[in-house]
């Protein structure tokens, strides 16, 4: 499978030197290497989820209790989790970390992704969500740290956009 | 068996404990009881109470959490039933009032007024602790049980289909989220 290691890996570290303790998920192909990761760190509460949106309540709890979370989703989760983003993260408050895997786009060859694809960032704009790329592997670590700070600083949900160019090798 | 009664039943239980509830009726017939730093009502994200539950209990493994949901919001995230039951947490009390009916905006039944079993769909889902109580001793005598015991227990009380006049209260949601927030971080502390 030619999902990346070594991006995988920097993504995980990245999200370690944030503090991260616990990582909701819910399985895609591109995020294998990230959840196994996460299973085989002791120090890392991993929720695995049977739909997205429970990870917007997730969170929340582990915001209260004073831990820092992360999100990690396909862009149809985050499309799932839009109820719960709205009426929980944005109402009250709540960072988000959202690490979400940009299916659909330029180079897709699974049909049943295009249509998320496409809608995926003017949803995130509609919804006043910051969001920003992971395209290269050089910027991961950066911009991983960037969002988790605006995140907590701004009491909002942030989204980190997982590209086919840091994820995929072919 | 009216909710209120239930409530009123396990209020000085609730002290030491993190308690959660969903919107509507049961936020605002606890809140009508006596606010306390330790409540949080979530007033929208129906479904999402039980998942914030269980982020806090995986959070603080040594905190009594509650969870006060209620029928309609299960039936919303049965998923996070299954979620809850996986992971288990041992001092995690969640408690569905089921009225039947989606009471808030008018009273439309819910499934469980044509028979799906919510105690029946926790247990299959691997909650390793069930029960259905229908008076408020039983109830009282549930949930007192679960808060002492140490396992993930899943409560529900079937209620009747009443609730207070109105649902809005003088505490606004985020003074309620950062109070909520704060009261844990001084748990911590202490």
């Amino acid at each position: 499978m030619p999902v990346s290691l070594t991006s995988s890996k920097l993504i995980y570290d990245a999200l370690k030197e944030c503090d991260i303790g616990l990582l909701s998920a819910l399985p895609e192909t591109w995020l294998v290497h990230l959840i196994r990761s996460a299973d085989e760190d002791p120090e890392m509460i991993l929720v695995r989820l049977a739909k997205e949106e429970e990870g917007v309540g997730i969170s929340a709890g582990a915001h209260f209790a004073g831990v820092k979370s992360a999100m990690l989703m396909q862009n149809h989760g985050f499309l799932a989790s839009i109820n719960g983003i709205v009426s929980f993260a944005h109402l009250y408050k709540i960072p988000l970390l959202m690490l979400i895997s940009y299916r659909g786009s330029f180079g897709e060859r699974d049909p049943w992704q295009t249509q998320g694809g496409n809608v995926t960032e003017p949803i995130l704009r509609a919804l006043g969500i910051p969001y920003f790329f992971l395209d290269a592997l050089g910027a991961v670590k950066k911009r991983i740290r960037q969002a988790q700070i605006l995140a907590e600083s701004s009491l909002q949900p942030v989204a980190l956009l997982l590209t086919r160019d840091l994820m995929w090798e072919e | 068996m009216l909710r209120l009664d239930c409530l009123r039943s396990v209020y000085p239980e609730l002290e030491n404990c993190l308690v959660v509830t969903i919107m509507g009726a049961v936020a605002a017939e606890l809140h009508s009881l006596g606010h306390r730093p330790n409540f949080f009502y979530l007033q929208h994200a129906m479904g999402l109470a039980s998942s914030t539950g269980l982020g806090l209990a995986l959070c603080l493994p040594e905190q009594h959490v509650i969870v006060f949901d209620g029928d309609g919001s299960l039936l919303m995230n049965l998923g996070g039933l299954s979620t809850m039951a996986r992971y288990r947490p041992k001092k995690l009390s969640h408690i569905v009032f089921d009225n039947e009916s989606l009471l808030s905006v008018g009273g439309f039944p819910t499934a469980t007024s044509t028979g799906t079993d919510l105690e029946g769909i926790a247990r299959a889902a691997g909650v390793p602790r069930v029960a259905t109580v229908r008076n408020v001793e039983s109830f009282r005598v549930a949930v007192t049980d679960a808060i002492r015991g140490n396992v993930l227990t899943t409560i529900i009380a079937k209620v009747e289909a009443t609730g207070p006049a109105a649902y809005v209260t003088d505490l606004s949601l985020l003074e309620n989220r950062f109070q909520f927030r704060r009261h844990i971080q001084s748990l911590k502390k202490s």
